[in-house]
């Protein structure tokens, strides 16, 4: 049921063109922050305040979330904001594609079948390894200012000199790091 | 109003495309990295080809309003965090938007790899102050910078020549004609079974 790289990349394309065209280009992962600011919110009152200074007219003692005159407390104070739906409804998309394709196999719920032929199948070993994975992920996102898909499709797509310098960074470690872990095709 | 609707249309359009593209696999996404089956390569190459080409186009014919552009400053972070973020992505096969993406088809390992993500984007927040002090998120003299100059945008350009909206143009061709020009594999120069089970199925 996936498409061939043909018809997927022109797919993948005209979305990346719609979203520019209508709005702006897509990211995703500066909703991480907004979703923890959300959190941290929740648990510890005070956490994004208004302010009559602040330009957005939201600020927090954090000081990333307080960082271009309160952008992100903004985003925190008001979730349903344009970036904070756009990855809302893309869960939603692939919900339903995953759902019109009947779904994924049971055994793949857990680790894709090129895990199981280098690892095996100790589900507690792929979750703490994704785990440690995902943390690294988004820490490097938030230190480059974006991920795969702000910087690399929307960067490069632009011609953003950054879009160019993260992709580099991207593949120069991920296929090395492949390579080492996956020997095994599976 | 009109903004979340925007939102919702292509947000919902993003996703079922990053799974119907098999992104939201990460077998996939490690067999891509380990050059095993470059099936999403070949995808993500032509889709950023597509999309210049469009934009580019677009931006020649007046089509679209060059303030919807929105380019990110270049600076160290950006590759240390590609580097650290490309690490990741080949240890689980997830990226931030693929992450989400899979949780939502029902993938388990997905959603502790968003928990894991979650965890991350919080400790750069604490972090922040003094990440930022360290100075590799100074930008680099030029900041927000294109590879041409695009007419109706401020971002400083890397070359003065030929005009920004041109090296789009070529850009966005030459990246089609990588995706079309690499091999379904790169591991002893035989084809996956997926990709022969794709070029069984063109029709899908």
């Amino acid at each position: 049921m996936t498409l061939s790289w043909r018809r997927g990349g022109v797919l993948l394309g005209l979305v990346f063109f719609m979203a520019v065209f209508l709005a702006k280009p897509i990211g995703v992962s500066t909703q991480f922050v907004v979703l923890d600011g959300i959190l941290w919110d929740a648990l510890v009152p005070g956490t994004v305040t208004i302010s009559e200074e602040a330009k957005t007219g939201f600020t927090s003692p954090n000081a990333y979330l307080d960082e271009s005159g309160g952008k992100y407390a903004k985003a925190v104070a008001n979730p349903l904001n344009y970036g904070f739906v756009l990855v809302l409804a893309m869960m939603a998309g692939a919900f339903v594609s995953a759902r019109l394709r009947g779904g994924v196999p049971r055994d793949e719920r857990t680790m894709p079948a090129v895990w199981r032929a280098n690892f095996g199948d100790s589900v507690l070993l792929r979750y703490a390894v994704t785990f440690i994975a995902g943390f690294v992920v988004l820490l490097g996102a938030r230190l480059a200012g974006g991920c795969t898909s702000g910087h690399m499709m929307s960067g490069m797509m632009q011609t953003a000199l950054s879009g160019y310098v993260f992709a580099a960074g991207v593949f120069f470690a991920g296929i090395p790091v492949a390579l080492l872990l996956f020997p095994k095709e599976a | 109003m009109t903004d979340l609707i925007l939102a919702i249309a292509v947000g919902g359009a993003f996703g079922f495309a990053l799974d119907r593209v098999g992104a939201t696999n990460p077998g996939y996404i490690i067999k891509m990295l380990n050059l095993s089956d470059l099936h999403l390569m070949r995808t993500i190459l032509l889709g950023i080809g597509v999309a210049s080409i469009l934009l580019f186009g677009s931006l020649m014919a007046g089509a679209i309003d060059p303030a919807h552009l929105s380019v990110k400053p270049a600076h160290l972070g950006v590759l240390l965090g590609g580097l650290l973020l490309g690490t990741g992505f080949a240890v689980a096969g997830y990226c931030p938007g693929t992450g989400l993406g899979a949780a939502a088809t029902g993938r388990w390992d997905a959603i502790v790899f968003v928990l894991g993500g979650l965890a991350g984007a919080g400790a750069y927040m604490l972090a922040y102050r003094w990440i930022d002090g360290s100075g590799v998120l100074d930008t680099f003299s030029t900041g927000k910078t294109t590879l041409g100059t695009v007419i109706g945008t401020s971002y400083p350009a890397v070359l003065p020549w030929p005009p920004g909206e041109v090296i789009g143009l070529c850009l966005g061709i030459a990246l089609a004609v990588v995706a079309l020009a690499l091999p379904p594999s790169m591991r002893l120069g035989k084809r996956s079974q997926e990709e022969e089970r794709y070029d069984e199925h063109r029709e899908v």
